[in-house]
């Protein structure tokens, strides 16, 4: 029999005190503040912020502090934190074509209008660990050039000239916001952007790689990347109008994709759609390519059985905060539940044994 | 028409408020040397907007995330009210802004636009510009090779 008991505390808080001082680790090396993490960890700031469905590099970053480098611990504190927030309203849409770029390539137009900006990125270094990092190193000025002025439009407004690309229905309609109602399917492609938009990284590239190698094949083109800053406006009801409330640092990626057309499209080049907080082209373009799989019905494509084409799964599991909850709580105690469990196991191996023993004798008999 | 005229500019210096940098945003401040006289019509709130994207860049909107954003209104003991709506968690940057707001509509306008609003743009300016000359640099030029056909 199991008696329910109560303890622990004492060695709960140890264990956080414990915990505290293995966070700090070696006193001799100097501590990191929120502000170093902010700015030389960017891209860990603005992973946390992209799951965590919050931006606030302050936050993101404190968040990263003290789940020592635990991205998707510090995802759950962005988390619990925004659910304190009243909220004050919804954005107006914000307009991506006015984004101040710093990186904007394409990879179908070579000279597209406003150029391949490569902008601060890893792609073409060697990959080789730079040891010029682990000292000192005194880091060169990055070289300038005269600026552009004019605008830099999407890529795709220009294949729109010539009605070979499919345009992307207009609408105003509300969309839906899975932080007030719960999922429900199917989901439509509003709520299946927000919930890519603030999935797991890995879990989105998995998925994404999987199109590729055939699971639910759609031939992507990077047809836009760009990585930038975009002002964000909203209505103020005491004010009757819109103002700028501040500005979001985003990257953009349209995928250009061969379709061959269906029963109800026409032969044309269709879109999937990657927009995320920060600079994270690996899950921009990841859920670009999720995005045009499970477009498969609205195209009039064949479900070929393919994970990626599946809604229900793909946002059942693409959270990393749902998933890390269920699948940690298991270590948890479940004393009585296994208690349970092994009571029954015990009486039916009792069972099992009786039933064996009574047809024993008979056995023998036979013999 | 004045109004319209009006609602622009104030649209325009309550979006430099929002997104200037606090610490820059408290010294202008400061220098300015004005405490006017006020009350709260709300007092310095912290909370999020959820920021809306286009599906497509262009398309129909969907929820894409969350921003912090703190707001606070003001009124002057001259009657002005000002609103302070601010990206972050900093309520000092709110009140400066809403107190920005209320004396940009009253006789200091000049005054405020010279020394609070005119040093933000000229930041904000730079700062914008200094990254678009160095995305400029990473513009990649093409050339052709000769093809040694001839």
């Amino acid at each position: 029999m199991y008696v329910a008991v109560k303890g622990g505390e004492r060695a709960i808080d140890n264990a956080h005190a414990w915990l505290a001082e293995e966070r700090r680790g070696d006193t001799t090396i100097p501590e990191m503040s929120v502000g170093q993490i902010r700015e030389q960890m960017a891209l860990a700031v603005n992973r946390v912020m992209a799951e965590g469905s919050l931006y606030d590099p302050d936050l993101a970053a404190l968040a990263i502090k003290q789940s020592r480098g635990d991205l998707i611990e510090a995802v759950f504190l962005m988390r619990a934190y925004r659910t304190t927030l009243p909220r004050f309203g919804y954005s107006e849409a914000i307009e991506t074509a006015e984004m101040a770029c710093d990186r904007r390539i394409s990879a179908t137009f070579k000279d597209a209008p406003g150029g391949q900006v490569l902008g601060p990125t890893f792609d073409y270094t060697h990959r080789l660990l730079d040891f010029k990092l682990a000292a000192d190193g005194e880091v060169s000025e990055a070289a300038t050039a005269t600026p552009r002025q004019e605008a830099t439009p999407h890529i795709t407004t220009f294949l729109k000239g010539e009605d070979i690309i499919q345009d992307e229905p207009q609408s105003d309609a509300v969309p839906g916001d899975l932080t007030r109602e719960p999922m429900s399917y199917p989901a439509g492609r509003a709520l299946r952007l927000q919930a890519l938009a603030r999935g797991d990284e890995g879990f989105t590239l998995g998925l994404a790689y999987s199109t590729q190698r055939g699971y639910g094949r759609n031939h992507a083109f990077v047809g836009e990347l760009r990585i930038g800053k975009v002002a964000v406006e909203m209505e103020i009801p005491e004010l009757g109008f819109a103002i700028e409330i501040g500005e979001v640092e985003l990257t953009e990626c349209e995928t250009v994709n061969q379709f061959t057309g269906s029963k109800t499209e026409p032969p044309q080049f269709t879109r999937g759609y990657g927009l995320i907080f920060g600079q994270s082209e690996r899950k921009a373009i990841s859920m670009a390519l999720v995005d045009r799989a499970l477009r498969w019905e609205e195209l009039g494509e064949d479900n070929l059985g393919a994970i990626a084409q599946d809604e229900e799964f793909v946002l059942s599991h693409s959270d990393n905060i749902q998933a890390t909850g269920f699948l940690e709580h298991i270590k948890l105690p479940h004393y009585v539940d296994f208690q349970a469990e092994l009571e029954l196991v015990r009486k039916l191996r009792a069972e099992a044994e009786a039933n064996l023993a009574a047809s024993e004798p008979a056995q023998e008999a036979a013999e | 028409m004045k109004t319209e005229e009006a609602q622009a500019a104030r649209k325009a210096w309550m979006g430099l408020l929002a997104k200037a940098s606090p610490e820059q945003l408290a010294e202008l401040w400061s220098g300015l040397g004005a405490e006017p006289d006020f009350t709260w019509l709300r007092p310095p709130e912290i909370g999020g907007v959820m920021v809306r994207g286009r599906m497509g860049g262009t398309g129909a909107p969907f929820n894409l995330g969350e921003m912090t954003v703190t707001r606070c209104a003001v009124s002057l003991d001259g009657g002005a009210v000002g609103h302070g709506y601010v990206q972050g968690r900093d309520k000092h940057h709110a009140e400066i802004a809403a107190k920005v707001d209320a004396l940009m509509q009253g006789e200091m306008a000049d005054v405020v636009e010279r020394s609070i609003l005119t040093p933000l743009r000229d930041t904000q300016t730079a700062t914008k510009t200094a990254r678009a000359a160095k995305a400029a640099a990473t513009k990649v030029d093409f050339f052709t090779l000769a093809r040694g056909e001839d």
